[in-house]
């Protein structure tokens, strides 16, 4: 398990480096200025000129890509073009926002969709597997941000129970913190939930034609334990399989949700990184998303061997 | 460990986990009342005002720098921090004394060689700066509190360069930091204003915080824009970014933010229903919608294809498609300067008034000897205001009978491009929509659109020396009527030349909550004289 591991681990550097070298390529032939955009609307093209040569975006892609893979490999991210502030204190400051929000989405969606997709596979054919099919469709289809607009209307506006935006750090306290991440958490978990209630379901019905079924109803078992304890545990691989790949939703949703809910965490840096064309901030934001994914990938991998002792590596 | 202990231990630490954020602090409420909470026009990005120009920084280092000068409502220049000034018979020796008292945020005090450092870097910069440093003969510190800047060539516009309040504004730094190449951020954000800028609480992108200064000296006379005692109502302010106007408005609605800069036009009913909140223009100077020809290159490069467009132009099109059926938000604006103001006016407007006669313009456009060649037209659609203009542009110019290239694009991509002079299917183009604020458009010394110095200008690049004939005369003018003559007669020229089509002029409306009083229109939110009851 140890040299898997390890074996692993390595193998993210090759793809690290392929990313970066993507990244950084697409940046440099993308079209737009950061140096027009910092001069603003009225300065001369001399200005910019000037400010462009101040930024060093006036030297030849090698040496900027050399330098830049030198300093990344010393740990060291760059600057920020614009908040002159370095790109990994900027991403200290997001990266707790974001985390909440997709660590909250999670463990919602898991704890919503699951029993949603085993209840809908146990009672396949009735109503309530229609409507959860239905749900499920709406999860999909319904945009994140006209979800949130409706959530924020509804229990912000009207009910007044909750802020519309904005995000309280964990340290100061539970509550707070759960408050401003409740909305958020719902309308980006919609699609995630429809995702994993959907699959859930489908390998459940599989599961549950299985002889070993047949076998535990015979020996008397109960409906709850074959259903979450017989059944689910088999069925846990695909729908573990489908939550990892569902954190590129996550981490695409985030952007949407974090600026509907005014919720400042890495989506946001990227997006406003991007439209400034502040090209330290994104390399490192979307270093950081590959590596996190990378690692999202790995941890399903191993979380394999937990629910199916069968797995070995 | 086995595979089932693993997992019911990692239940049991994700309920500890939670469990132990239980105990956190609970969120001081008290703070609240003085505390004004704001949600900006932009991301406040970088905060040197004399490095990036946005006016979002402009509009938060106007609390926490101060300036010599600064304009009133009235658009006249007023001693801030200068106590008095002296100019020489000859118009070419200015000296100026500070006001005692004065200190930086970091308890220094305020001194002439702070004013020299700053005023040399803001010159490198600014328009009106780059004049002044041409004809500079010396620019020093005679003592602590007196600065003495001496002129080959007498400069009647000296105190509204100090005062104005287009970017960049002549803010004064502490020496240290005003010796920064003009082209690089500066390293600390010290100024001398009313407010100090919070920096270990600043989230780019997210929050920026002022705190008041207690050291601040307000001067005695009312304030009156960038004028006046500068005296804060609340101890602190936060700037909070929205970049959903959704999001700010529910936000504004439900009290958890108390001043919104600028609501959307469509938005702005729903405000106006609730009966906490309190909405109004924002700037009376408004704004001027732009449709920027390139002069180098077909087919806008001749006179008469520019014509043709200014003869066929609806500016209520223009101005519907971006305010809507709100008829005080905009007016027709057949000139180049700010309505309202005292250069504003319409010698040689015609062409933009009375029915628009699209027959006479295809004739006009053809006597240009248009020949279909494509009509590049860049336009940024992830801002309202070019959007909705370049909507109105390519219908316009397909009317009119001209090969559109509609290129929808960005504002970062539209700044690099516009720069490029190329021709066309290597990165050139034709036309691109833009806006000026109206406190820039004011007069030809903050106006760099209105020039026509060829090379020398504003994207497109016109090439009239009849404008650069008048901006001179403006410049040399000895009194208000002789300046209002040159202003007419320039602003004649460049509709006969069309240096480029203005789409109209129109207005924006702030909001904010009804326990918030003192707000008052003008070209940036000021926030001296806001309290929160």
């Amino acid at each position: 398990m140890f040299a898997y591991i390890v074996r692993r681990v390595l193998a993210t550097i090759p793809v690290m480096a392929i990313v970066a070298l993507f990244v950084f390529s697409l940046l440099y032939i993308a079209p737009g200025d950061p140096a027009a955009v910092i001069a603003g609307d009225q300065a001369t093209p001399a200005d910019v000129e000037r400010i462009r040569a101040s930024l060093g975006l006036d030297r030849p892609f090698l040496i900027r890509f050399g330098e830049w893979v030198w300093n990344i490999l010393n740990g060291d991210m760059g600057v920020s073009i614009f908040t002159n502030l370095p790109v990994t204190t900027m991403i200290k400051q997001r990266i707790e926002p974001t985390l909440s929000l997709m660590i909250l989405t999670l463990c919602l969606a898991i704890t919503i969709a699951v029993p949603m997709g085993v209840i809908a596979a146990w009672k396949q054919g009735t109503w309530i597997d229609r409507a959860v099919m239905g749900f499920a469709v709406l999860g999909f289809s319904v945009p994140v941000f006209v979800v949130g607009y409706v959530l924020a209307y509804i229990f912000a506006l009207e009910l007044d129970w909750l802020p519309v935006q904005g995000y309280t750090a964990f340290s100061q306290g539970f509550f707070p913190w759960l408050e401003n991440l409740i909305l958020p958490s719902i309308a980006l978990g919609g699609v995630y939930i429809a995702l994993i209630a959907r699959i859930t379901r489908a390998t459940m019905l599989e599961v549950l034609q299985q002889d070993y079924i047949r076998t535990a109803r015979a020996k008397g078992a109960g409906q709850t334990n074959i259903l979450f304890l017989h059944a689910l545990k088999n069925a846990a691989v695909p729908i573990v399989t489908v939550i990892g790949i569902g954190i590129a939703l996550l981490i695409g949703g985030a952007v949407v949700t974090e600026s509907v809910f005014a919720i400042p965490g890495l989506g946001r840096l990227t997006v406003d990184a991007i439209l400034r064309r502040d090209y330290p901030v994104i390399q490192g934001v979307v270093l950081l998303f590959s590596f996190i994914y990378v690692l999202v990938n790995l941890l399903i991998d191993l979380l394999y061997t937990l629910f199916d002792p069968r797995i070995r590596y | 460990m086995d595979r089932r202990n693993f997992l019911k231990g990692t239940a049991a630490a994700g309920l500890v986990g939670a469990s132990a954020g239980l105990a956190g602090p609970a969120l001081s409420q008290g703070a609240a009342a003085r505390t004004l909470r704001f949600v900006p026009q932009a991301n406040l990005a970088n905060f040197d005002p004399i490095w990036g120009t946005q006016y979002v920084v402009r509009n938060g280092a106007a609390m926490v720098w101060d300036t010599l000068y600064g304009f009133d409502a009235e658009l006249k220049p007023q001693r801030q921090m200068a106590e008095a000034e002296q100019v020489s018979a000859d118009g070419l020796t200015w000296d100026f004394r500070l006001r005692p008292g004065l200190k930086f945020h970091d308890g220094s005090p305020v001194l002439a060689k702070d004013v020299v450092a700053s005023l040399t870097r803001w010159s490198a910069r600014d328009p009106m700066g780059q004049m002044l440093k041409a004809i500079q003969q010396e620019l020093v510190a005679v003592d602590d509190r007196n600065v003495r800047w001496v002129l080959k060539k007498p400069y009647p516009k000296m105190l509204m360069a100090l005062g104005k309040n287009s970017t960049p504004m002549a803010f004064i730094m502490p020496e240290r930091l005003a010796k920064t190449d003009p082209f690089t951020q500066v390293a600390e954000f010290i100024g001398s204003g009313p407010m100090r800028f919070k920096r270990d609480e600043w989230n780019p992108g997210a929050r920026a915080v002022f705190e008041k200064f207690a050291d601040y000296v307000p001067r005695d006379e009312p304030s009156s824009w960038l004028a006046g005692g500068k005296r804060m109502g609340v101890d602190r302010i936060e700037w909070l970014v929205m970049p959903d106007a959704a999001t700010a408005s529910a936000a504004l609605q439900n009290g958890e933010v108390d001043w919104w800069e600028n609501p959307i036009t469509d938005l702005v009913p729903q405000l106006r229903r609730n009966r906490n909140l309190r909405v109004d223009i924002a700037d009376p100077l408004g704004n001027i919608g732009t449709f920027r020809m390139n002069h180098t290159t077909t087919p806008f490069n001749d006179v008469k294809a520019r014509r043709a467009v200014l003869m066929a132009m609806s500016q209520e099109d223009y101005m519907r498609a971006l305010v809507g059926d709100d008829d005080k938000l905009w007016k027709p604006l057949p000139g180049y300067f700010t309505p309202g103001t005292p250069l504003y006016s319409e010698a040689g407007g015609e062409i933009l008034k009375g029915p628009r006669n699209l027959d006479a313009a295809k004739r006009m456009l053809a006597e240009s000897g248009y020949n279909g060649t494509p009509v590049t037209c860049i336009v940024a659609q992830d801002q309202p205001i070019t959007k909705a203009q370049g909507d109105v542009t390519a219908d316009l110019l397909k009317r009119l009978g001209m090969n559109v290239d509609f290129v929808a694009t960005d504002w970062g991509t539209t700044g690099q491009r516009r720069a490029m002079k190329n021709p066309f299917g290597q990165g050139g183009w034709s036309m691109f929509h833009s806006w000026h604020a109206g406190a820039d458009c004011i007069n030809p010394a903050v106006y760099n659109a209105v020039r026509a110095n060829g090379a020398g200008a504003w994207f497109g690049w016109p090439d009239i020396p009849a404008v650069e004939t008048e901006v001179g005369a403006w410049f040399d003018a000895p009194d208000a009527a002789a300046e209002k003559a040159a202003i007419d007669r320039l602003n004649k020229a460049a509709l006969d030349n069309v240096v480029y089509a203005p789409t109209g002029f129109f207005l924006g409306y702030q909001a904010w909550r009804a326990n918030v009083s003192g707000i008052v229109k003008g070209p940036l939110p000021f926030f001296w004289g806001v309290s929160k009851s």
